[in-house]
């Protein structure tokens, strides 16, 4: 195979590697300050799908537009879902957590297929076959923009959590939990903050999601698990790594895909997982936790 | 023998356990063909969780990837029978070494390298999936297309090959269920299950207290593996077929695993509850759907998880410890 089919896939699979990265993000966010395991993550992302289509057949918008009311709506969510339900459980064993968050996937899985049925959906904007050529390297203009508006949304989260006043408290969550409450920090509400950042990550990531692929109710699961390989592999708890794990995570999978088989390419993605846990538990950029 | 698996229980629990084996013992002449199906069922997540429970009740290692061994021990027995025409049993001595085997690569690799907690969840969840796509591709066992057990109407039921009506899988599964109840029994309270509840509450204190912490997590996950693909043999000569998408499915591993958190983790009697507990609240809500004429495919898994919400919530031991206090039935704890 020539040479500039790999390039081109390479490129096609780190602009689709930012999106998850994104997604990964939200995952991220959440275990390094709450530590706890979003088990319900892709099902969360796969809500934000599913309101990106519709208001894409129903009303024209823009996937691209529409993430920021989408993440804004998986903002409410997530905040509500933790502190309705997840706060009490904070103390709680992993398990107990997981068995919480599990319901709560399956809970969401069925509901978006009773609403929405087992037909896989998809978004066709004007700009779905449009390419940019850039010498032998032909790139989807959607995921140009995807991986942009990804790249986009999380400087601006590093920049919240860096510069403003409640990144900072929440920061200080993360690090030391007595130690922020000592210092008079509500601590449960800036978690349901954190969690619904967390959302809003994963839901601006749906909405760029359903310019890459199409959506059902199933695909949950299969997004959690990722979610999961990327930022372990990044590191649990470190933005910058979910990112990394993200571009590191999308490049394998279409290389795989193309070399391989694409429907063992998610082998390929847990085979680096396995590989980072083993040489490297805290991740490419975690810390080792003390 | 069974004088000593009972000593310290309290009488109560003693005639509640009689009353239930009993009951089971005698189920296959009362009740219908469907329901004995739903017993086989309920007593193979019983069986399972229960062999979860040894790794996680007992020595406090998460392992969310339990569809491996049950897969492994499903495959292998299959491929034998199909391939070779080598009968379940046989199929059995080989699937336990093989799955103790994985496991303790995936201990080793784990315990070696300081994964632990969630990060150790996550690994055997990685090598579920790693075996799902791999076998998905292997062409040995047809890979994707699926492997069949030829079925046929059975004259008489065959159980050194496994071939049969549901009564005789319901009573093979009985006793497999009785067998590792009286298994978990025994390593509860032996120096073995000591050591794992030490290395559980506090596994830096079990290491300064002088016990081998990594051999003995490894015993921990070699023995759940085992008597894990021991089940997914019997998976593979019930159903009669196996898809990797299915048997290693990371929902196979959730199903395991959510039996024995309702009924209790590191409970002897909770696993078992929990699979009556879920199944039956599952096979009721559809019946209950069905009833009320209600037809949305979802509907029942929608009231399944608002179920699981609120048992997680209300009991957060699991429905075993806090029923058997109420029934002053409590084990007695070590």
């Amino acid at each position: 195979m020539p040479f500039d089919v790999y390039l081109n896939v390479a490129v096609s699979g780190l602009l689709t590697g930012l999106v998850y990265g994104l997604m990964a993000l939200g995952l991220s966010v959440i275990f390094g300050v709450i530590r706890v395991v979003n088990f319900a993550h892709g099902e969360m992302m796969s809500i934000a799908m599913f309101l990106a289509v519709v208001l894409f057949s129903a009303f024209h918008l823009d996937p691209l537009i529409m993430m920021v009311p989408i993440a804004a709506v998986l903002f409410a969510f997530g905040y509500a879902l933790q502190s309705g339900l997840i706060n009490p459980f904070i103390t709680r064993p992993e398990h107990s957590q997981f068995l919480l968050l599990v319901a709560v996937g399956i809970i969401i899985v069925n509901v978006l297929l009773i609403v929405f049925g087992p037909d896989a959906r998809t978004v066709q904007t004007a700009y779905g076959f449009d390419s940019f050529q850039i010498g032998p390297l032909i790139v989807d203009a959607a995921k140009v923009y995807a991986g942009a508006a990804a790249v986009l949304f999380a400087a601006l989260l590093f920049a919240f959590f860096r510069f403003t006043r409640v990144g900072t408290a929440i920061r200080a969550c993360a690090d030391n939990h007595t130690g922020a409450l000592v210092v008079g920090l509500n601590v449960e509400r800036l978690y349901a903050l954190t969690f619904g950042i967390g959302a809003a990550c994963v839901g601006a990531a749906g909405a760029m999601m359903t310019l890459i692929v199409d959506v059902t109710p199933m695909i949950g699961p299969t997004y959690t698990l990722l979610a999961f390989v990327i930022v372990i592999t990044g590191g649990l708890g470190s933005m910058a790594g979910a990112l990394l794990g993200g571009l590191l995570i999308g490049l394998t999978e279409a290389l795989a895909g193309l070399i391989f088989t694409p429907s063992a390419k998610s082998m390929f993605a847990f085979g680096i997982l396995v590989l980072v846990l083993l040489f490297r538990p805290q991740g490419l950029l975690g810390k080792r936790a003390a | 023998m069974a004088a000593r698996l009972l000593a310290g229980l309290p009488r109560r629990a003693v005639i509640a356990l009689a009353l239930v084996v009993g009951a089971l013992v005698v189920a296959p002449w009362i009740v219908n063909d469907y329901l004995i199906t739903v017993l086989i069922l309920i007593l193979y997540l019983a069986f399972t969780g229960q062999a979860w429970n040894i790794m996680m009740g007992f020595a406090g290692q998460l392992s969310l990837g339990h569809a491996l061994y049950a897969g492994l021990g499903a495959y292998i027995a299959a491929a034998l029978f199909t391939r070779y025409g080598v009968g379940p049993w046989v199929g059995v001595l080989l699937a336990m070494p093989v799955a103790a085997a994985c496991g303790a690569i995936i201990g080793f690799l784990a315990f070696r390298f300081g994964v632990a907690g969630v990060y150790f969840a996550i690994l055997t969840i990685a090598f579920a999936e790693f075996a799902r796509i791999g076998f998905d591709h292997l062409a040995i066992v047809n890979a994707a297309a699926g492997l069949f057990l030829p079925v046929a109407q059975y004259t008489h039921n065959d159980l050194w090959r496994l071939r049969g009506d549901p009564t005789m899988f319901y009573y093979v599964i009985l006793a497999a269920t009785l067998a590792v109840l009286a298994l978990c029994r025994i390593l509860r309270q032996s120096r073995i299950g000591y050591f794992w509840l030490a290395i559980r509450e506090d596994e830096e204190a079990a290491r300064a207290a002088g016990i081998a912490t990594f051999r003995y997590k490894m015993y921990a996950v070699m023995i759940s593996a085992a008597v894990t693909s021991f089940a997914g043999v019997f998976y593979a000569f019930f159903y009669n077929n196996l898809f990797p998408e299915q048997v290693f499915n990371i929902s196979q591993s959730i199903q395991m695993i959510l039996g024995p958190i309702i009924g209790g983790v590191g409970t002897l009697f909770g696993p078992i509850l929990g699979a009556f507990v879920l199944t039956g609240l599952a096979e009721s809500l559809t019946a209950a759907l069905t009833a009320c004429g209600v037809d949305l495919p979802g509907a029942e898994q929608v009231f399944y998880g608002v179920c699981l919400l609120f048992v997680v919530g209300a009991l957060p031991e699991g429905i075993w410890p806090w029923l058997s206090r109420r029934c002053g039935i409590a084990e007695r704890t070590a």
